[in-house]
């Protein structure tokens, strides 16, 4: 049974202010007596030299769609009251906002175990791709195991 | 039956397209199968489906194992595994 009131999911090209996201979801949910976020950036450095830029290509239509699922499943795990989450797409510069992800509750707990099940989701199951470009060239981003583990851990029996 | 394929990231630049409408033969109605039939196009094709690197699939937007089956005017896309967050 799930408690969630509030629910927004966006793909964009534009960057998005936390400040105002986060204002945005608090008065959603009054009732909330937890706030927690993640935000991911675009890293510097890589692991093949120093990056320029990162370009995300995404599957429309079905990114969204999957996002919406990724925070249904966390709603019905934990008493969330309200959801945000953003992901950005095209050619983003180093340091720049990748994604957004804030949950409210009542207690803190939900919230912060909440966020981690969305984002650890998110990796594994969303259709995006990066393509970083740099010094070196540019290459597409190689799928990670330790992703695919973070997400089977929440699989396991408590 | 008729359906649309998608490609996506890595998988689009090495078939150079991102969609085709195809007509399929009898018979072609799981992922396994689709992927067998479109090896048979050559080389590239070939590689791209049975060789070391993974290819996930998706019908009418939804992520799928290589058993499911779709049907005449579904979406069906191939991608590398997810790299986004």
């Amino acid at each position: 049974m799930s408690a969630l009131i509030d629910l927004n999911v966006s793909v964009q090209a534009d960057d998005f202010d936390v400040g105002l996201e986060l204002q945005r979801l608090r008065a959603a949910t009054p009732q909330a007596g937890a706030l927690v976020n993640f935000v991911g950036l675009v890293r510097e450095l890589s692991a093949a030299g120093q990056l320029s830029e990162m370009v995300i290509e995404h599957y429309p239509g079905m990114t969204e769609k999957a996002l919406q699922q990724i925070a249904l499943q966390a709603a019905q795990r934990w008493p969330l009251l309200g959801v945000r989450m953003i992901h950005r797409v095209g050619r983003l510069p180093a340091q720049a906002q990748i994604v957004l992800v804030a949950a409210t509750s009542l207690h803190r707990q939900a919230a912060f175990e909440a966020c981690a099940f969305m984002m650890d989701y998110l990796k594994t199951e969303a259709p995006f791709w990066k393509k970083e470009v740099g010094d070196f060239g540019q290459h597409w981003v190689e799928a990670r195991v330790s992703d695919e583990q973070a997400k089977q851990q929440w699989k396991l029996p408590k | 039956m008729n359906i649309t394929i998608l490609y996506f990231a890595r998988i689009k630049e090495v078939v150079n397209y991102s969609s085709e409408d195809v007509e399929l033969p009898d018979g072609i109605e799981t992922i396994v199968a689709l992927k067998s039939w479109l090896s048979g196009r050559g080389d590239t094709w070939q590689k791209l489906f049975s060789g070391g690197g993974v290819v996930r699939a998706a019908i009418n937007h939804e992520l799928v194992d290589d058993m499911a089956t779709f049907e005449d005017g579904d979406e069906v896309a191939f991608f590398p595994p997810v790299t986004g967050g």
